[in-house]
């Protein structure tokens, strides 16, 4: 298939699908699926974020419909994800319903284990306790944990319950501490995985789009020599390199949000109805030898 | 013998004399809109204008709304002087302070 053949194929999928990342040699790389005709090898995991189900305002009246186009952008690729992560923001407020309705529409997903880490739309009771419910079993309800996957390392950590007064995410220090304990054994040629439902790198602090430890975060994982840190909480792709570290932050399957100090706060943003659908998605991540390569994936 | 013990609070709060001042405070455009000074007894209502939910939560646990979607209310009574701190636990850099006095 040509390049311009698997974009109308694509874009007859018509879905506002995620990221697909690739690992290539060591490093992953993200690029958009629907130009995506170099991006062969087998995909190694889906990034899902921001579904927000529960949302019902102008900037999209549907997101289970939405949502359900995702997955069934999912359903149709050629290889099943072996693994499935939400970045956060599963409900919009956290009622038992919204998480009950999130939960079931993700396991109609045809591909492997889905992994969950809370956004604060999913604690707004504080605890998270709901959201420990559906999710919590992997991390024995504490929210974080890691786990290995196809060789590469996965981490799974939790910023949004230990904020900090100017309004960036945070670990805060038993967690840090466990990172720590965590990465210092393993050997600097796995890959690694790290996603969070904040970015863990600043990208626009008066809206607190940051974790508070990032740089300690960063810190740890430079020896690496291949680390893809994922999050989703802005509705929008931002992507930085920085050494061997590829910092990706994905779309929502529900609505978009303005960029980074346009307007008076990151609240949804109301689009154009066909415009909507370009700016909805999924992330898939490919590997391909030690590297991974990340494609963006849109409803449009 | 709780409730009588409240009971009996309410009754001395009400033969004091201080008259009560409820009040309303908008959040919009992610700012709770102005600090409040109030009386003891006094109710604040707080309500979401944005199409983003907000939380008002106490710094020292004392008040924490559940998530308030656009148009919904939530009310505290102060009764005790004081100073109260209080954010969006959901976007913590939305900050204000209700006052009783």
């Amino acid at each position: 298939m040509t390049d311009s053949n698997r974009r109308d194929a694509l874009k007859c999928l018509g879905v506002g699908a995620g990221t697909l990342f690739t690992m290539t040699g060591g490093v992953f790389s993200a690029f958009d699926i629907s130009e995506a005709g170099a991006a062969t090898g087998t995909p190694l995991f889906l990034q899902i974020s921001d579904t927000h189900i529960g949302f019902n305002k102008p900037a999209n009246t549907d997101v289970i419909g939405t949502l359900n186009r995702s997955i069934d952008f999912v359903n149709a690729m050629p290889v099943a994800p072996s693994l499935v992560l939400h970045t956060g923001d599963v409900t919009h407020l956290s009622k038992p319903e919204e998480f009950d309705t999130a939960h079931q529409l993700l396991l109609r997903m045809k591909a492997g284990d889905l992994h969950v880490v809370p956004g604060e739309h999913d604690v707004i009771d504080g605890p998270g306790a709901e959201f420990l419910n559906h999710f919590g079993k992997p991390s024995d309800g504490k929210g974080y944990y890691s786990f290995d996957h196809m060789g590469v390392h996965f981490i799974a950590l939790v910023n949004v319950m230990n904020f900090k007064p100017n309004g960036l995410g945070a670990l805060g220090d038993e967690q840090l501490a466990w990172l720590k304990q965590d990465l210092w054994h393993r050997s600097a040629s796995q890959p690694i995985v790290v996603f969070a439902h904040m970015p863990l790198w600043t990208i626009y602090e008066p809206w607190g789009w940051g974790t508070s430890e990032g740089e300690q975060i960063a810190a740890l994982l430079r020896r690496f020599g291949s680390v893809t840190v994922l999050n989703g909480h802005i509705h929008q792709i931002v992507q930085k390199v920085e050494g061997n570290i590829t910092f990706h932050s994905a779309r929502s399957t529900a609505y978009p949000q303005p960029l980074a100090g346009s307007g008076p706060g990151p609240g949804p943003l109301v689009v154009p109805a066909d415009q909507l659908p370009g700016m909805l998605g999924v992330t898939t991540l490919v590997a391909r030898k030690k590297k991974i390569a990340l494609t963006d994936t849109t409803l449009a | 013998m709780k409730s009588t013990i409240i009971a009996g609070l309410l009754m001395l709060a009400s033969a004091t004399g201080v008259r009560a001042q409820d009040t309303t405070v908008e959040i919009q455009h992610f700012m709770f809109k102005m600090d409040v000074t109030v009386t003891p007894g006094s109710t604040v209502t707080w309500k979401n204008l944005d199409g983003e939910p907000h939380t008002v939560a106490s710094i020292d646990g004392l008040f924490r709304s559940k998530g308030l979607d656009e148009g919904d209310t939530y009310s505290f009574k102060f009764d005790k002087p004081g100073v109260y701190k209080y954010i969006c636990s959901i976007h913590p850099s939305m900050r204000a302070t209700v006052t009783v006095k």
